[in-house]
């Protein structure tokens, strides 16, 4: 079994490019030149430049010694949270970056939720000094004002999506109606495993970093390549990803995904697609979504705005299908939970998503001897408000 | 020959109206499509509203919007559909996005499309690889033709390998847009119809996206076989409702 992507972008039978006629010439040459400008020694030395110097990589693996205490096991957190703007999404926009100004593109637009991805995009383009337009949720736009504010700060041009449910999903459609109106100047910034072919391939590729750096730096601590398992959480499944990527042809290491379970799998309130979803085309890719019996994307939730979305990546679909990959969904609740203990054990204060993957211990039992690495995708600045309304603090 | 074919042998310009189903009211799909054929239009496209229309702008956004929350769904589009070749004669494709469409099972929709008498399909997020690759077998089992688009950004070599998979007509997107954007036709779309018309192509062209009234329908069909309007009759009908059908009609030719 194959786990990354095939020529034509398929992960198993999921992917593709499942895109209006408008956006061929665009996606066709980035699915032409994306592997050959990756490949080329100068991206190579200007990327991992900038991952070193701009963003702070290689970020540690930290030994959680009293999270591992707590839950009888071995526990390696990897430090996300501590790359410049506060999360993981940057490897990726960093790399994005890049490739817009080998293709020549003089214009960047990109979609977010939370704002994290769209903080990470203005970031570069403030960086290299190019035009930045982020689509946002107009709800998401209210409930994010502080990420906002950021991105306005970094000269990013911030565009309320007023279609549909306000959310990620509609600033994505937003972002994606944008490049059909502005075919030639512009590259689009997917902050995600998600959308059609290459870009699920690409991201990974770009966030795989995290994975590499894991491997190089367990062999030194523990003289060994591989833990038993890796943990990280899935909304898009950009950072799991990144996390699993170099471990996917490597069965001795258990990938285990968490999707976020909302206010409860059963309440109609829930973001955890590898159980409510079914195949389908969203974003231009053919993957395992939330939807009605009539093919209408419904609307998922979500404490964490980062897992608020109703698909995964095609990677993640396959790694669900194929059993590869074994999926958890945690709730709102065990998320809150589990981001505080966090916070007492270690000081560190996690972002909300990241949250979601450690509530894994305590619901799945691991062995004294076993080796984890949690990815912690990001940190909880931009989640204060919640955690203070969450906990009366 | 299917009746989009002998539609187009006939020697006129044709005005093809798109129109989400379900919009304005949920059953106003047949009397739409009787008003239409009575007033001289010559096909429809019956869009199949869909939650996410991502090549749409702001109206068809809000109709497909506004026809999903009348309750209409796949199903009720074929059961209203179910004898409209006893009422209506001109050719009728639908148009959606995909998904809707593989939810209700590709072969299963394209077996009631027979059924109800469409000619053909339209699905802007199908592109020809895929559709090739995967579904080209079940539409020509059940006789249905799939319609692609090009754009003034699609290159010659493509055009040619789209013309060479279409049957029907090719509908060619008049701008860099998404549906209604409304801007005005100039130099660049003047070129563009006179680079489409020189590559002699096999299929007939439909122009789509931008038209809206008499000036635009003639510009656009200067050089291609006909042209749709949607946009511009859906903010019709929001306004004036089925009775606005035959003076918005009279108004373009």
């Amino acid at each position: 079994m194959k786990y990354n992507a095939d020529e034509k972008g398929y992960y198993g039978e999921f992917g593709g490019a499942y895109i209006p006629e408008m956006l061929y010439p665009n996606v066709e040459e980035l699915r032409q030149n994306y592997l050959k400008i990756m490949a080329e020694e100068s991206f190579q030395k200007e990327f991992n430049e900038l991952l070193k110097e701009y963003v702070g990589r290689p970020t540690p693996l930290y030994f959680a010694k009293r999270l591992s205490e707590k839950y009888n096991t071995k526990i390696y957190l990897k430090r996300e949270d501590l790359c410049h703007t506060g999360a993981h999404k940057v490897n990726n926009t960093i790399g994005q970056i890049l490739m817009a100004q080998r293709l020549k593109k003089k214009r960047i637009i990109a979609e977010t939720g939370a704002g994290q991805h769209g903080v990470a995009t203005a970031t570069v383009c403030a960086l290299m000094g190019l035009e930045c337009i982020v689509y946002m949720g107009e709800i998401d736009i209210e409930r994010q004002a502080p990420n906002v504010a950021r991105m306005k700060m970094l000269g990013a041009t911030v565009v309320p999506a007023l279609s549909g449910s306000r959310t990620l999903k509609d600033a994505t459609n937003e972002a994606i109606r944008d490049w059909i109106n502005n075919p030639t100047d512009t590259h689009y910034i997917i902050g995600s495993v998600v959308g059609p072919h290459p870009y699920p391939d690409m991201v990974a590729r770009f966030q795989s970093v995290i994975s590499k750096e894991i491997k190089s730096q367990l062999q030194e601590k523990e003289g060994r390549k591989n833990p038993d398992y890796v943990i990280a959480c899935v909304g898009g499944g950009s950072n799991a990803a990144g996390a699993f990527y170099e471990y996917l042809d490597t069965p001795e290491v258990g990938i285990l995904a968490v999707e976020a379970a909302g206010k409860g799998i059963d309440t109609g309130k829930s973001a955890a697609t590898s159980v409510l979803g079914k195949m389908g085309i969203i974003h231009g890719s053919k993957t395992l979504l939330m939807q009605t019996p009539d093919g209408q994307i419904t609307e998922p939730y979500s404490i964490s705005a980062g897992l608020d979305y109703p698909g995964v990546g095609p990677m993640h679909a396959h790694l669900f299908k194929s059993g590869r990959g074994e999926f958890h969904s945690v709730t709102d609740d065990e998320a809150m939970k589990a981001g505080l203990e966090l916070c007492k054990l270690e000081g560190i204060i996690p972002a909300i998503e990241s949250s979601h993957a450690l509530a894994l211990f305590e619901k799945k039992q691991f062995k004294k001897e076993d080796v984890i690495v949690v990815n912690l995708s990001g940190r909880g600045d931009k989640d204060l408000n919640t955690y203070i309304e969450y906990f009366n603090l | 020959m299917n009746r989009i074919q002998q539609k187009l042998e006939q020697d006129k310009k044709l005005l093809s109206i798109y129109f989400s189903a379900g919009f304005p009211e949920l059953n106003d799909t047949v009397s739409i499509l009787e008003k239409l054929e009575a007033n001289g239009v010559d096909m429809v496209e019956i869009g199949l509203p869909f939650s996410d229309p991502l090549a749409d702008g702001p109206t068809i956004q809000q109709s497909s919007t506004q026809a999903l929350k009348n309750g209409m769904t796949t199903q009720i589009l074929f059961d209203q559909l179910e004898n409209i070749r006893e009422r209506v004669s001109i050719p009728l494709l639908i148009m959606g996005y995909f998904n809707p469409i593989l939810q209700y099972g590709v072969e299963a929709f394209c077996k009631k499309c027979k059924e109800s008498g469409i000619d053909g399909l339209i699905i802007p997020d199908l592109p020809l690889a895929e559709y090739e690759a995967h579904y080209k077998d079940i539409f020509d089992k059940y006789g249905l033709m799939n319609i692609f688009l090009i754009t003034p950004q699609t290159s010659d070599d493509r055009i040619h390998q789209i013309d060479a998979a279409s049957k029907g007509f090719i509908y060619m997107v008049s701008s860099a847009s998404t549906t209604g954007s409304g801007s005005a036709f100039g130099n660049e779309q003047e070129e563009y119809f006179e680079r489409i018309h020189k590559l002699k192509l096999k299929n007939p062209c439909i122009v789509g996206f931008g038209i809206k009234d008499a000036n635009t329908f003639s510009m656009a069909t200067k050089r291609a076989s006909g042209a749709i309007i949607g946009s511009g009759f859906i903010k019709m009908l929001s306004k004036d409702g089925i009775e606005g059908i035959g003076p918005f009609v009279a108004a373009i030719r």
